[in-house]
């Protein structure tokens, strides 16, 4: 990996870069460090920077143009090289610069700015890299397939020898449901348990309580998804399904939605708990003043003034039980159908994505590219949630400020 | 307007004159209502605890048998004629001996055994009895020879796994009814092993090569572990650290500190709150496309796997980051940009380190979750099955290897019962991990816990 010691070896020309400019700022300050404009370890850093900066934007010039194919994938050393020449040329410009009045600090802490600044736009170019792969692929598929048949086909059965069905509908209709029975187990209890933590609890039960809840939050959805899978399912199945004579499967939508909803109650909870919070004490006071008890408070003025807020949480919930993956994977099962009867399997669109692209796929056919049709719908829906309860949540917040 | 004519309450039904000693029925229905509302709040505590309770004891119970195994201990010769037939004891000559004809040597060695105890059980077969070891048995026998070519021509005691069904009745997994519908146990097996077990040659004991092994084949349970996978998930977190940290906080930094009131600050900041509700699994998908397809690295490697997960971590640190900043009283600020410090200064020397508690405990948790993340990584094929270990650093970032959470959700795809034993296991120790970075970040918070 030639690249990478060309990487090595500039850091360390960097840090040279910083003894020697930092010694020469000495040097050129005499005996009086006051005379120089900035402290000598700015010079050091400006020549590190000097030295490091162009060999770094050579490197990354380099691997994406090789990644590009432009250049050829042996020209590693070269690319290796001319970094080097440049960070020694960087540095020996560093060093060229250095006197009293040159003003380091300030070119320096310009350099780190736009570092910082830099580091923020990560968080764009993500959302731009997930848009991107997710609309370019997708038009891959769409070229392939019939966008009307996606969209509106009631029938989900993927063949590798071509001819496929492959209709959302079914599993747009698993993830609803999976997530409405989430959000039916998660809501109210969450909410209560809010509302006693935050009006009711004593310091003492709330000390014990609230980082119980928050260990459930802490639980990886894995350790969920198994126990959906060994413990919730065969138990459902064992003592509801089969004594009633609605199904036989391990798997069912009830399974997934229930063990989400557990997932869910911190989360909601939480939520909701900051809500209430913010609601003026001096609502409830008037309330309880005018001769309410506690829960008719709650009831009648606490929640009221929350509800914009508690309707942003649920659905920042929906929206993460909708994209929720391990959880259905292991829970839910894999059959694609649309059933009224919640003891049965159904499937999601988010377990679909995985079986679609685990193991040996081909990137051509339409099998595995739905996948990121699949992907891009259920981007657009939780995007859409979370636009809109974000909004909902940060207007209410301004309500109470 | 104050002469309202005072029979106006008539107007009301006749209510009788209240006591503050009597209760009447609307105060009574009030009061249930009240004592209901509250019962309702303490109901939903108790569901979330109980569910609390329910789910660790099911994993611990049930994944606490993936610590112990069921050895056999055995005295095996190591007939030189079989294992090394050119006679000059040359490792390389020697390592052309494939693992059937060690199989061989065991299973002589395992039929002596149990006809020294002289133990009698009708119905036993040859193949019952050399069913007793497992398959992975004749490997473990064959590397302890190559390493030691000396051995052979000795009778040299072994302790050798069972097989996973001999290891599940001991556990109480498998019973006698279960192995009579099993074609891969018998009741005479079981039988045969108890004898061995009353004797002492068979002994239940803790079992570490759960946490060094490297994943198995889907016969042989017995001797699968998550070594890999801890590698795996380790070299995942180190890539994490390594970029996720700096680059939050250089971000928190940026937006909390120096960010001009602008659209473009506004869209970064709508941005992070947006990307931390993403689906996980769209993460997955991005890694698929953008790390694997186009940028061609390579598919299972820890290094794509952090690289996901580092993009997934990021606004998780910021936003905690971001808060520790701003709670950093201006005063600070101001003292310091007041004796002549620069801003950059001032944020640098002053504010971050103030607020250096707060950021760790958001970046040990953010670490948490992407220690548990387990959707994104089945895209970019670390599910695969993996039996070598990755290479020490820094080539082992581009080796194959698995994760822990994935290593759970591997195992429960395959048929045998005893997997699911080894992926309760497996959660065990992600669990403790998590737990220890949990207890960390609380520690952390409660010493360095300020109040401005």
């Amino acid at each position: 990996m030639p690249l990478s010691w060309a990487l090595f070896a500039n850091f360390l020309l960097a840090a040279a870069g910083y003894i020697v400019g930092r010694s020469r700022a000495f040097a050129t300050a005499g005996p009086d460090v006051r005379k120089l404009h900035s402290r000598p370890a700015y010079h050091g850093a400006s020549v590190g920077l000097a030295a490091l900066l162009p060999a770094l934007a050579v490197l990354a010039a380099g691997a994406i143009l090789r990644l590009a194919g432009v250049l050829s994938s042996d020209t590693g050393p070269i690319i290796g090289i001319v970094a080097l020449i440049a960070a020694i040329a960087g540095l020996g410009f560093g060093v060229m610069r250095i006197g009293r009045e040159y003003q380091a600090r300030n070119v320096v802490e310009h350099m780190v700015l736009g570092l910082l600044m830099l580091c923020s736009l990560i968080a764009i170019v993500t959302t731009a890299g997930i848009v991107l792969s997710l609309v370019f692929e997708t038009g891959h598929f769409f070229r392939v397939y019939d966008w009307k048949t996606f969209f509106f086909g009631t029938e989900w059965t993927p063949r590798f020898q071509g001819n496929s069905q492959l209709g959302i509908v079914p599993l747009l209709w698993g993830t609803m449901y999976v997530s409405a029975i989430a959000l039916l187990v998660a809501v109210p209890i969450g909410l209560f348990a809010a509302v006693y933590m935050s009006e009711y609890a004593s310091r003492r039960v709330r000390g014990f309580v609230k980082p119980a809840i928050e260990v459930l939050a802490g639980i990886p959805t894995i350790v969920y998804g198994l126990f959906a899978l060994i413990t919730v399912g065969p138990l459902l199945r064992d003592y509801f399904a089969q004594p009633l004579g609605l199904g036989n499967s391990g798997t069912s939508v009830l399974t997934a939605g229930l063990v989400m909803g557990i997932m869910l109650i911190p989360f909601v909870s939480s939520l909701s708990d900051d809500i209430i919070n913010a609601v003026p004490q001096s609502l409830r006071d008037g309330a309880l003043g005018l001769g309410s008890t506690p829960s008719e408070t709650v009831r009648q003025v606490v929640l009221p003034a929350a509800l914009p807020g508690i309707v942003g949480a649920v659905l920042l919930a929906a929206s993460r039980a909708i994209g929720e993956t391990m959880i259905v994977v292991l829970g839910a099962g894999a059959a694609a159908q649309m059933s009224l009867n919640p003891l049965e399997a159904m499937t999601t669109i988010t377990v679909k994505i995985v079986s679609q692209l685990t193991g040996d796929s081909d990137f051509n056919s339409p099998e595995t590219l739905v996948a990121f049709a699949l992907g891009l719908t259920l981007f657009v829906i939780t995007l859409a949630l979370n636009v809109v309860a974000l909004y909902i949540v940060r207007k209410y917040r301004e309500q109470y400020e | 307007m104050t002469d309202m004519p005072l029979s106006s309450s008539a107007a009301l039904p006749d209510r009788k004159p209240a006591s503050l000693l009597e209760q009447d029925a609307r105060t009574k229905a009030r009061n249930a209502a009240e004592k209901r509302f509250r019962l309702y709040g303490v109901a939903a505590i108790a569901i979330s605890m109980i569910a609390l309770v329910v789910l660790l004891a099911t994993i611990l119970t049930g994944g606490a048998g993936a610590f112990r195994q069921t050895y056999l201990n055995i005295p095996v010769t190591l007939d030189a004629a079989v294992l090394d037939p050119k006679g000059n004891r040359d490792p390389a000559e020697m390592a052309k001996v494939l693992t059937l004809s060690y199989g061989r040597v065991l299973d002589a060695a395992v039929e002596a055994t149990v006809a020294r105890h002289g133990i009698q059980i009708e119905g036993l077969t040859e193949k019952d009895i050399d069913g007793l070891i497992s398959k992975e048995a004749s490997a473990q026998v064959r590397d302890r020879v190559l390493a030691n070519p000396d051995l052979v021509g000795q009778t040299v005691e072994f302790d050798v796994l069972t097989g996973g069904r001999i290891d599940g009745y001991f556990k109480g997994r498998v019973t006698m009814e279960s192995a009579e519908r099993d074609s891969n146990t018998s009741p005479q097996q079981l039988l045969l092993a108890q004898e061995l077990a009353d004797r002492g040659e068979m002994v239940t004991r803790f079992n570490w090569n759960f946490l060094t092994n490297a994943d198995a084949s889907d016969q042989r349970p017995e001797a699968a572990g998550v070594g890999v996978a801890i590698l795996g998930s380790f070299y995942m977190m180190l890539v994490v650290l390594a970029l996720a940290v700096p680059i939050g906080i250089a971000a928190s930094i940026y937006l909390e500190e120096f960010a001009p009131k602008n659209r473009i600050t506004d869209i970064i900041e709508v941005n992070i709150s947006n990307l931390a509700a993403v689906p996980s699994i769209v993460f997955g998908i991005l890694g698929l496309a953008a790390f694997i397809n186009f940028a061609g690295l390579p598919q299972s490697a820890p290094i794509v796997g952090g690289l996901v997960l580092t993009l997934m971590t990021l606004p998780r640190i910021i936003i905690p980051t971001r808060a520790a900043l701003k709670a950093v009283p201006p005063s600070i600020r101001d003292a310091a940009l007041g004796v002549g410090a620069s801003k950059m200064q001032s944020v640098f020397h002053h504010v971050l380190p103030l607020a250096t508690p707060g950021i760790l405990t958001g970046v040990i948790l953010g670490l948490a979750q992407a220690l548990g993340e387990t959707a994104p990584l089945l895209l970019i094929g670390m599910v695969a099955f993996i039996r070598d270990h990755p290479d020490g650093l820094p080539g082992g970032l581009f080796d194959p290897a698995s994760a822990l959470p994935v290593q759970v959700y591997n195992w429960t795809q395959r048929s045998d019962p005893a997997f699911i034993e080894r992926a309760s296991g497996a959660i065990i120790v992600l669990l403790i991990f998590l737990l220890c970075m949990n207890v960390l970040a609380i520690w952390l918070r409660r010493k360095f816990e300020r109040r401005w």
